[in-house]
C-alpha cells in the first residue's frame, strides 16, 4: 500500500494498462474454446468434401457452398424429423406449463418443501433410469411408433424445470396483492389467475424457454422410443453419422441446423436463461 | 365466495388465514402430482419390481429375488464400469470447478462487451449435445482432424484421442469440461453478485492485497455457492450419457463403458431388462447417497 502511494500517476496508469491487457487476454482465452468450436462447425458446413478432408485444414472456405445444406434436405426426411421435434418440444413444454405453473404456485403458498424435494430428486436421477419401465409400459399399451410416448417421457424433464422455476418466482412475489384480492371477494383461483400469474409472467417466460431447450436437446428418450417415422432431430442426426462415416460437410450442416434454434434462442434470451439456471440450478434429465 | 371472504376478514391473525387456505392450495398441485406419479414415481417402483426378475424383452420372465444384485457384484464388467465412472466423474468435477471459479471471477468484473462474452461462454451448455458431439468426433480424426493439426502447431506429437483406450476417457472429459464449465461459472457468478462490499472496504483499510482479500473474504463467503455447484457438477458428471454414447458407444473395446453405457447396453442392446433394472437401483442408491452427503456438507458449511 505504501509503495503504491509513492508511485507517479504515469507509472500507475501504465500498470493499469498492462493489467487491463492481461485481463482482456484471459477473457479471450476463456471464451475461445466456444468461439473456435462453433466457427469450425460453421466452416465445415460451408465447404465441399475436398476442402473438408484437406491437410493442412482449410479454415475459411475457398468457394463457400450451400450444397451440404441442400443434401441434408434432399437425402433425409429432414423436414419430417424437424416437425417431430417441434411437436414433441412444444407438446411437452405446453403440458408442463399447464400443470407446472399452478403446482409451483401451490407449493410456494403451502411451503410444501417435501414436494419440492421430490421434484429435485427427479432432477438428479439419470434419464436412462426412467426408460426401462416406461418402455415396457408403452409396449404393453401398444403405443410405440407414435409421438405420444416421446411427449410423455419428455415430461420427466419439462415438469421439474417448470415447477422448480415457478416455485422460486412465486415465492418472490409480495403476498399482499393476492391477500387484498381475497379480501375483496376473489376466489383463490381468481387470485392466482388474475393477480399472481400476470405478476409471474417473467418467470413463466424463463420456465418456457428452459423447458423448450432441454426438451429440444434431449436425445435418449426418442432414441429408444422412436420408430423410423417418429425420430426427433437429435436422433436423426445421430443416425446420419452411423451411415455416412466421413461425409463431414452434410453432417456439420445437419448438426448446425439441429442446434441453431437453441443457439439463437440463447443469444436472444440469455438474460432469462441465466436467471432461470441460477434460480434453482435446473438442467434437463 | 362471500363466505370465504368473511372468514378472511374475521380471522385476525395472519397465521390463521394461511392455515385456512393451505388446504385449498393443495388442488393446485393435484394435476402435476398425477403426472409426477405416472412418469416419475411409477417408474421407480416398477424398476424395483423388474429388478427382482430374470426378464428379457420379448422373452420369458421369472421371479429370481435378489439374484440380479448378487450377480451384479460379481460381474467384473460392472466393476470396471464403476471404476471408469469414478475416474470420469472425478476429472469432470475438478476441472470445471477450477475453471468455472476462475471464469466467474473474470465475469464479475465490468468490462466492455461483457454481456456478449458471457453469452458466448454459455453457448456450449445450451447447444444440442448430440450435434456438438458429432462435430467433436470429426475433430478427433487421427489423420485429418483439426485437433492433431493444432497439436502439431505447438510442437506436440499427434494424439489418438478417442481411438485409443489410453486417451479416450481424458478426451471425453475434455468435452465434458468444455460443455459444463459454463454452468459452474453461472452458479458461482450468482453467488459473487450477492456478496456484501463492506468486508472488502475494511480489508482495504487494513492493507490487505488482492490475494488476501480473495483467500480470506471471497472464498469463505462464496463457499455455499461453490458447494451447490459441486453437488450439481457431481450429479451431472455421473449422469453423462449422450456425448459418450454418440462419440464412442463405450469403445474402443469397452474402454469408455461407464455405468450409464453399461446400463443402456444391458437394457436395449441385450434386452436384459431385469439385470439392467438392478443396475438402475444400485446407481440410483449411489447418486442419492452422494447427494445426501453433499447436502450434509452444505449444511455444515452454512453453519460455520
Amino acid at each position: 500500500m505504501i509503495v503504491e502511494a509513492k508511485r507517479s500517476p504515469a507509472q500507475y496508469r501504465l500498470r493499469r494498462l498492462i493489467g487491463n491487457i492481461g485481463f482482456g487476454f484471459s477473457v479471450l482465452v476463456l471464451i475461445s474454446p466456444a468461439i473456435l468450436f462453433f466457427l469450425w462447425m460453421l466452416s465445415l458446413s460451408f465447404k465441399n468434401e475436398l476442402d473438408n478432408t484437406d491437410w493442412p485444414p482449410v479454415f475459411i472456405p475457398q468457394s463457400p457452398t450451400l450444397d451440404n445444406y441442400r443434401e441434408v434436405f434432399a437425402r433425409n426426411d429432414f423436414l419430417r424429423f424437424a416437425w417431430n421435434s417441434i411437436v414433441v418440444s412444444f407438446g411437452a413444454t405446453g403440458i408442463a406449463l399447464l400443470i407446472g405453473v399452478p403446482a409451483g404456485y401451490g407449493i410456494a403458498k403451502m411451503h410444501a418443501m417435501r414436494a419440492a424435494a421430490l421434484i429435485l430428486i427427479a432432477r438428479i436421477t439419470p434419464g436412462l433410469s426412467y426408460l426401462i419401465p416406461l418402455f415396457l409400459l408403452f409396449q404393453w399399451l401398444g403405443m410405440t411408433g407414435t409421438l405420444t410416448p416421446i411427449v410423455i417421457t419428455h415430461l420427466v424433464i419439462t415438469v421439474p424445470i417448470v415447477v422448480w422455476v415457478m416455485i422460486s418466482f412465486f415465492e418472490g412475489l409480495p403476498p399482499e396483492l393476492e391477500e387484498a384480492a381475497l379480501v375483496d371477494g376473489a376466489s383463490i383461483w381468481q387470485a392466482f389467475r388474475y393477480v399472481a400469474m400476470p405478476l409471474a409472467r417473467p418467470g413463466i417466460t424463463v420456465a418456457t424457454i428452459l423447458s423448450f431447450i432441454f426438451s429440444w436437446n434431449n436425445f435418449i428418450f426418442a432414441m429408444v422410443l422412436a420408430g423410423r417415422e417418429t425420430r426427433t432431430l437429435p436422433v436423426a442426426v445421430n443416425n446420419m453419422l452411423t451411415f455416412e462415416q466421413i461425409a463431414w460437410g452434410p453432417l456439420s450442416a445437419a448438426a448446425l441446423l439441429v442446434t441453431a434454434p437453441v443457439l439463437i434462442l440463447t443469444l436472444v434470451a440469455q438474460k432469462q436463461i441465466v436467471a432461470g439456471l441460477t434460480a434453482g440450478g435446473v438442467k434437463g434429465a | 365466495m362471500m363466505q370465504q371472504a368473511e372468514t378472511i376478514t374475521a380471522s385476525s391473525s395472519k397465521g390463521a388465514r394461511a392455515r385456512n387456505y393451505a388446504r385449498h392450495y393443495g388442488w393446485f398441485i393435484v394435476p402435476a402430482a398425477v403426472v409426477v406419479l405416472a412418469v416419475i414415481i411409477f417408474p421407480w417402483i416398477f424398476t424395483i419390481y423388474v429388478s427382482a426378475h430374470d426378464w428379457h424383452l420379448g422373452g420369458a420372465r421369472s421371479w429370481v429375488g435378489f439374484d440380479n444384485y448378487i450377480k451384479l457384484f460379481s460381474d467384473s464388467r460392472f466393476g470396471w464400469a464403476m471404476l471408469r465412472t469414478l475416474f470420469y466423474t472425478v476429472l469432470s468435477v475438478i476441472f470445471p470447478m477450477i475453471l468455472g471459479l476462475a471464469a466467474a471471477l473474470a465475469f464479475n468484473h465490468k468490462f466492455p462487451l461483457r454481456g456478449l462474452a458471457r453469452t458466448i461462454f454459455i453457448l456450449p451448455m445450451m447447444a444440442t449435445p448430440v450435434a456438438v458431439a458429432l462435430v467433436w468426433t470429426m475433430t478427433f480424426h487421427p489423420q485429418l482432424g483439426v485437433l492433431n493439426w493444432l497439436l502439431a502447431q505447438v510442437g506436440l506429437p499427434p494424439s489418438m484421442w478417442i481411438y485409443s483406450a489410453n486417451t479416450v476417457i481424458p478426451t471425453l472429459v475434455m468435452i465434458e469440461v468444455w460443455h459444463w464449465t459454463p454452468l459452474v461459472m453461472l452458479l458461482i457468478l450468482g453467488g459473487l453478485a450477492s456478496l456484501p462490499i463492506d468486508p472488502y472496504e475494511a480489508a482495504k483499510i487494513d492493507g490487505a492485497n488482492g490475494w488476501q482479500a480473495f483467500r480470506h473474504i471471497t472464498l469463505p463467503l462464496l463457499m455455499p455457492f461453490i458447494v451447490v455447484a459441486l453437488i450439481i457438477r457431481c450429479i451431472d458428471a455421473l449422469k453423462a450419457f449422450d456425448t459418450i454414447y454418440v462419440i464412442t458407444q463405450g469403445g474402443p473395446g469397452s474402454a469408455s463403458e461407464t455405468i450409464n453405457i453399461f446400463l443402456y447396453l444391458q437394457a436395449f442392446a441385450f434386452y436384459n431388462v431385469g439385470y439392467a433394472s438392478a443396475v438402475v437401483v444400485v446407481f440410483f442408491a449411489i447418486i442419492l447417497a452422494l447427494a445426501t452427503l453433499l447436502l450434509w456438507t452444505r449444511q455444515r458449511v452454512k453453519m460455520t
